[in-house]
């Protein structure tokens, strides 16, 4: 397996990896995770074959592991300006609203919704490909596409109280 | 004009682009008489659109260093130490999980867990704000034992945390920022005992500095800042311990107190 070929995949890993959990720090530790456990079976990966959906499927077995269990999934991280440089990139100031709103309406779409949405939006994958990665029927994969759809509609339509995100104590 | 029915898959497809061409057509010409549909798929448009502005960003990051070594096969034993198999980490991992957890549930949970030996020297998964601000939650709100050995017993206090995290380990002088030492406890960390000493000014507002000696392996960083409800955490890594204060204090109070201890500890 080659450095650069799996060095390409890690900025797309880390988008769906935040788009699913929605801060940084966790995310990074996922895509962090899903690499070592794809070093430590990289010999069960076969040469040739489409080492993307390889990767996405080891990240997704490993998150539904995590979602067994309870985490403080609303810890938010981010850099002081006035002490360091780096600049977060993400929520330029005009748009910070809309993105909060958007994100915190992706926080009430059931997980197994929200992954499709995201499958099918960031990666552009197929519903046949987000099948066999999932490793559910196609029909499943519509029927979730449909309501996670629908769900957010109405959410950002207003036509659903948006909660806000809770911190876990 | 073709009699094939509609069906929620083939509007689906269609935002997605993946109809052949004839049955996009189809599509369209129902779209065009049936405008509630059509309303539905331009909104799951919009969303698709939404979702992509929101997070392809992300592809332009900087990657972080310990992901792009990871693009190659990750040396076991960079650090000297044993690491002969990835499924000890994760076990041992998994074991630091639960700990989390049960630190996470109270402290009788916490009670019925031994702090497991640091065989691996690895980072794990709990970033070290959302560790230091549990641990935080925890243990400031309790009035009668917030600490497992209190300030009165300093010396004993240095000598028990530098044994067992194995390096020397003074608790930083606070008491010129106003706010005085109230004791200090270990407790499981990812892969062994990490230290909290803890802090109060006049008023009983209280700061806990977590010290933890698992980030030896991770190069210097500037501070950083967390927030995790009412608690705030700034912390720094300084290439021998990974370092975070946190309290329900501002962020500037935060950063003043923060900059005396990393320059306390700086002097050693």
């Amino acid at each position: 397996m080659e450095s650069s070929a799996i060095l390409a995949e890690i900025p797309r890993l880390r988008r769906y990896a935040r788009a699913m959990l929605g801060n940084r720090a966790a995310a990074d530790d996922l895509v962090q995770d899903t690499l070592e456990r794809a070093w430590t079976r990289f010999d069960k990966w076969r040469a040739g074959s489409n080492l993307r959906a390889w990767l996405f499927s080891i990240m997704h077995n490993l998150r539904v592991d995590q979602l067994r269990r309870p985490t403080l999934s609303t810890l938010s991280t981010y850099s002081i300006n006035e002490i360091e440089n780096e600049i977060p990139t993400r929520a330029i100031q005009a748009d910070a609203l809309e993105v909060r709103d958007l994100e915190s309406a992706l926080a009430q779409i059931p997980d197994e919704q929200r992954e499709i949405l995201m499958l099918v939006a960031l990666e552009e994958m197929s519903y046949a490909e987000i099948s066999t990665l999932l490793n559910i029927p196609v029909g499943t994969v519509m029927s979730r596409l449909s309501r996670g759809r629908e769900k957010l509609r109405m959410i950002m339509e207003g036509n659903v109280p948006a909660t806000k995100l809770r911190v876990v104590r | 004009m073709s009699l094939n029915p509609v069906s929620e898959t083939d509007l689906h497809a269609y935002v997605d682009s993946a109809l052949p061409e004839a049955r996009r057509t189809e599509i369209e010409d129902y779209l065009n008489q049936h405008p509630d549909e059509a309303a539905r798929v331009r909104a799951y448009v919009a969303q698709k659109k939404a979702l992509q502005a929101v997070f392809n960003p992300v592809l332009d990051e900087p990657l972080p260093e310990n992901l792009r070594s990871l693009a190659s096969p990750p040396k076991m034993t960079a650090t000297g130490r044993s690491g002969n198999a990835f499924l000890s980490h994760y076990s041992l991992r998994r074991i630091a999980a639960g700990v989390v957890i049960a630190l996470a549930s109270g402290y009788a949970g916490w009670l019925a867990h031994t702090p497991h030996q640091p065989t691996e020297s690895r980072i794990a998964m709990r970033p070290l704000p959302q560790q230091a601000a549990v641990a935080h939650v925890v243990f400031s709100p309790d009035a009668r034992r917030p600490v497992e050995v209190l300030a009165e017993q300093e010396g004993q206090l240095v000598a028990w945390v530098s044994k067992r995290l194995g390096i020397p380990m003074h608790p930083p002088k606070l008491a010129p920022l106003g706010y005085e030492l109230v004791g200090g406890r270990l407790l499981p960390g990812n892969s062994g005992p990490v230290a909290q000493f803890m802090y109060q000014d006049n008023t009983g507002r209280r700061l806990t500095l977590y010290v933890s000696p698992e980030y030896t392996t991770t190069k210097e960083t500037a501070f950083r800042f967390a927030q995790e409800g009412s608690v705030n955490v700034l912390y720094w890594v300084d290439g021998q311990c990974g370092y975070a204060l946190s309290g329900s204090i501002e962020k500037d109070e935060l950063a003043r107190v923060s900059t005396a201890v990393y320059k306390q500890f700086e002097h050693k």
